[in-house]
């Protein structure tokens, strides 16, 4: 046998420096854990939820209208009947009773057009994707095979595609019956008059920035299971979702099912990017047709159809226009943004240009800032929250536009935004929006950031590029981002007109044996919930790390949650377990005292031991509390037995995380091929639980916005085909189109929680687009480049290099 | 048709539809659901297993194409109930998140090291680019297929 070596050495000899040598605060905070959820996704003993299989279990599947816009003059599923393994068939006809109209949780004007959004369409099909019908078969196979039985006989209407044309006159409309093609028009304004601050303005800079549209693609496929007794009119739904607990109210609402008898579990689910933030035509069908039958269906999307019928993200046009004095000073900001809807609504599809409505002045001060967005419907699939949810987007155009009034005023980038960013000093600060950003320090991010880069040398490098004609050109791109995240305090998300609210729930269980059940609304999809929550019992309790265990993703045994999304499962529901912990220590304690017969205020709680001041031999440990309120046979007076804790914890404020990002690119000017040659990010999320799991986020979301930058676009022919419709044509990053990452942390503690956290799983995202599109604009400067769509292709690049800049 | 072959070394008879695909053969046919199925057009690896020692993505192989092969999947990698090094390299380098694309990435790169027992940062990424993870940007991933390469690196000079 061969020594064993000590495997957290090796990792951190290999593993980046700045992750794993973090200073650490004592007990379990800081520390970079392995992760609890690994062990079975190593091993495959993972349960997805295609991977159920119940007695009965009968397999749906959706066909899809092949038109964007068509009349349905008929739907003939008798031939699918008498397919083999066939059990039933059904068109939108046969279930417009049951299947109600698809919920969008945030009507964000009180005139919004709503239009019904029916699981499986009944007289209109309006996007490439639009269910039309479903099969139901012994397997997959078989259902599959008897889609193609079903005749359906449509009168093919006009299609609109782009937003401009959407809002013109005289154009198709994709909802006739509405009247125009404009969801709504939200207007908001902060500071000053804006136009009578630009009259005093010596420079005003305009461009159009568009935001592609982009599919999230998520790994993991969406999939449902729903199992019934229908005989007590009662159902359990599994699905591949990240908000378990709002599935199960707008199922209910939905199909008219109480929401009592409808158990929703999220069992192992293999990414979201808000993808899995909805809910879908096929879970409502699925749960209609299993109750139809009295048997268990599931549903499985193949990834072209899940490109389809999966919300899209993104998808917006942007009018940009930023004004300052001569000497950098901003003054104000004007957006006007059209957001494409798509077809429907889809749970928050009009609230996500709105969340980025408070984002475009980022961390900067200014006197006048005016916003107005305007929400178009098309004929294509429903957008709506894809990580970041509008905070991208608002990120990608400031940090673009200052890049342009820098270039304007002939100053360098980062010394015109250090000109006008808040000063750490200055936090508290409320913005020009009526945010208040709690704390923040963008000279700390920005100095170590620049450091790590080798700004001087890059920038002499450029120049002697620039001087010699170099094909290849080196650019560097600037992004110092803030976000807004923890969603969210509910009386805001109540003025933003949010249906629901922004609160996680907690529950702490002290076990007889001293091992802890901590229950938690919030719900994992990937991210190691359980290793930092975990971390956070561990510490507050006292009790090793091993002895707690998470039950999360079950309405019956984690019957409160506002679920996972919006960078909130650590602020909102790490703070409400923090909360919940606090609990059990003070009931621990009156037990504590009672059994050490000391009085309450005499007792004191150190890394799980309850002592008596002055006495150090009078001590007793939370797991003897724990079973000695189990046993109950000595408690204090009018006490319950047993120690549980519950905390509904509903924020007070957002958190603003924030960094520094800085990307240099070698762009191939003959080519157009665009290369990332550094990649440096130096993120500011507050207090850190998990280095290893803070770096893993940020990572992941680089990644995703650098794709935004350079490859993904979800791109419709004229008749409203997805062309990018399968993983060979849409152009997700592989190993060896990426960097490797330098990544650095600075640490300004967020004051609005006692933990200190400020959330990470969307910084990455939100930060990294402008960073890299900044960077490809600098390298293409000399050729009188100003602007670039994205992705920056080759092909884009190319052209803009030949023609000089006019796009 | 019956289809006879050995998986994770257990030899195993099945009634099967000539059509199926060895990736549904294996997980709804076998019950071994740590093969995933993530895309239509052999894009994503999330399939990804071995059939006589080499990677193949079981999604563009019929079930009746592995007659009389040797296949392995992520559930015959564990021996004795200890981690493969690879397998230990993820956990320690936190080369996953959601894990959906873990099995095949794992599969991927145990048969990287077992041609090439000290790759690059480069030869890693070549290796695992015909699949996809959506979240870790790789870079851990490569940190993590080179942990299992440096722990076998030393497993054979002690």
């Amino acid at each position: 046998m061969t020594e064993q070596l000590d495997a957290g050495m090796v990792a951190e000899q290999i593993a980046d420096a700045d992750a794993l040598s973090s200073p650490r605060r004592g007990g379990e905070l800081g520390r970079g854990r392995r992760r609890k959820e690994d062990a079975k996704l190593l091993t495959g003993q993972t349960n997805w939820t295609d991977n159920i299989v119940l007695p009965g279990l009968l397999h749906m599947s959706v066909l899809r209208s092949p038109m964007a816009h068509a009349k349905i003059l008929s739907v003939d599923v008798s031939g699918a009947l008498e397919m083999p393994g066939v059990i039933a068939a059904y068109s939108g006809a046969d279930l417009a009773e049951v299947q109600g109209s698809l919920p969008c949780a945030w009507p964000v004007t009180p005139d919004m057009v709503h239009p019904d959004h029916h699981p499986l369409a009944v007289d209109e099909v309006r996007y490439v994707g639009d269910g039309v019908a479903v099969v139901v078969a012994r397997d997959r196979y078989a259902s599959a095979d008897a889609l193609e039985a079903i005749v359906v006989e449509y009168d093919e209407l006009p299609v609109v595609l782009d937003m401009e044309s959407a809002i013109s006159d005289g154009t198709p409309l994709v909802h006739e019956d509405k009247g125009t093609n404009t969801c709504f028009v939200w207007p908001f304004a902060g500071g000053e008059d804006y136009d009578a601050t630009k009259a005093k303005a010596d420079v005003v800079v305009k461009r159009r920035f568009r935001q592609q549209r982009l599919l999230p693609a998520a790994m993991e496929p969406r999939a449902v299971v729903v199992a019934p007794i229908a005989a007590a009119d009662d159902y359990t739904v599994y699905s591949a979702t990240q908000i378990p607990h709002i599935l199960r109210v707008m199922l209910a609402l939905v199909t008219g099912i109480p929401e009592h008898r409808i158990r929703v579990i999220a069992p192992d689910v293999g990414g979201g990017f808000g993808s899995k933030l909805n809910v879908y035509a096929e879970e409502v069908l699925a749960l209609v047709v299993a109750k139809k039958l009295g048997r268990p269906v599931k549903w499985t999307e193949s990834r072209s159809e899940g490109f389809q019928a999966t919300i899209h993200g993104r998808d917006q046009i942007q009018d940009v226009e930023i004004c300052a004095t001569q000497d950098g000073k901003v003054l104000g900001l004007k957006v006007d943004l059209l957001a494409d809807m798509g077809a429907y609504l889809q749970l928050v599809t009009p609230g996500v240009p709105i969340l980025g409505a408070f984002m475009f002045p980022a961390i900067y001060k200014m006197d006048a800032y005016s916003f107005t967005c305007t929400g178009v419907f098309t004929n294509k699939t429903p957008t709506d929250a894809y990580r970041g949810a509008g905070r991208p987007e608002a990120t990608y155009a400031i940090e673009r536009i200052m890049d342009e009034l820098a270039h304007e005023l002939g100053r360098d980038p980062m010394d015109l935004r250090r000109q006008n960013w808040i000063k750490h000093e200055e936090f508290p600060f409320e913005t020009v929006c009526g945010l208040t950003y709690d704390s923040g320090n963008y000279e700390a991010a920005t100095e170590k950031a620049e450091a790590m880069f080798g700004m001087a040398a890059l920038r002499a490098e450029q120049k002697a590029r620039r001087e010699s004609r170099d094909p290849i050109q080196l650019g560097i791109g600037i992004s110092t981002f803030t976000e807004m995240c923890g969603l969210a305090p509910s009386r805001v998300l109540g003025s933003l007109s949010y249906g629901a609210g922004g609160w996680e729930a907690a529950q702490i269980r002290m076990l007889p044996t001293g091992k802890v059940e901590v229950v938690s609304g919030a719900t994992p999809h990937g991210q190691g919930h359980h290793t930092s929550w975990s971390q956070i019992v561990a510490d507050a309790l006292g009790v090793p790390f091993e002895d707690v265990e998470c039950v999360t993703g079950d309405t019956d045994s984690s019957p409160k949650g506002m679920d996972t999304y919006g960078s909130r499962s650590l602020v909102v529901g790490g703070v409400a377990i923090h909360r919940a912990a606090a609990k059990v220590i003070e009931k621990a304690r009156r037990v504590a005292a009672h059994l050490l017969e000391a009085a309450e205020g005499d007792v004191e709680f150190r890394s799980g031991t309850f002592s008596v001041k002055g006495s150090p031999e009078a001590k007793t440990t939370i797991q003897e509390v724990a079973l000695a309120t189990f046993a109950a046979h000595n408690l204090p007076e009018g006490m319950e037995p047993t120690i549980d804790a519950d905390c509904v914890y509903d924020p007070e404020n957002f958190s603003f995380p924030h960094g520094t990002h800085l990307c240099a690119v070698e762009v191939d000017t003959e080519t157009g091929f665009t290369k990332i040659r550094k990649y440096v990010c130096v993120d500011d999320v507050g207090k850190v639980v998990n280095p290893v799991i803070v770096e893993g986020q940020v990572h992941g979301g680089l990644t995703q916005g650098i794709a935004q930058a350079l490859y993904e676009e979800a791109i419709h022919d004229a008749a409203g085909n997805l062309v990018t419709g399968t993983m060979a044509d849409y152009l997700l990053p592989t190993a060896a189109d990426l960097p490797h990452f330098d990544t650095g942390r600075t640490e300004t503690a967020s004051t609005t929680n006692p933990l200190g956290v400020k959330g990470v799983g969307e910084a990455g995202t939100i930060a990294s687009t402008p960073a890299v599109i900044n960077a490809v604009v600098d390298a293409l400067r000399p050729f009188g480049v100003n602007n670039i769509d994205m992705p920056a292709t080759p092909e884009r690049v190319w052209r803009l290099v030949q023609s000089g800049g006019s796009r | 048709m019956q289809v006879s072959m050995t998986v994770n070394g257990a030899p195993v008879t099945e009634e099967i539809e000539g059509r199926m695909l060895l990736v549904h053969f294996l997980r709804d046919q076998l019950r071994l659901t740590g093969t995933h199925w993530g895309c239509d057009t052999s894009n994503c690896g999330t399939c990804v297993v071995w059939m006589d020692g080499e990677p193949v993505k079981s999604c563009t192989v019929l079930a009746a194409m592995a007659g009389g092969r040797e296949v392995r999947t992520v559930e015959g990698l564990e021996q004795d109930g200890v981690l493969d090094p690879v397998q230990q390299g993820f956990m320690e380098c936190h080369g996953l998140q959601c894990g959906f694309c873990t099995p095949g990435m794992i599969m991927t790169a145990r048969a990287l090291l077992d041609r090439n027992p000290d790759p690059s940062d480069g030869e890693i990424r070549e290796a695992i680019s015909g699949q996809i993870c959506r979240c870790t940007g790789y870079t851990t991933i490569v940190r993590s297929v080179k942990w299992a390469a440096a722990y076998e690196a030393a497993q054979v000079t002690s």
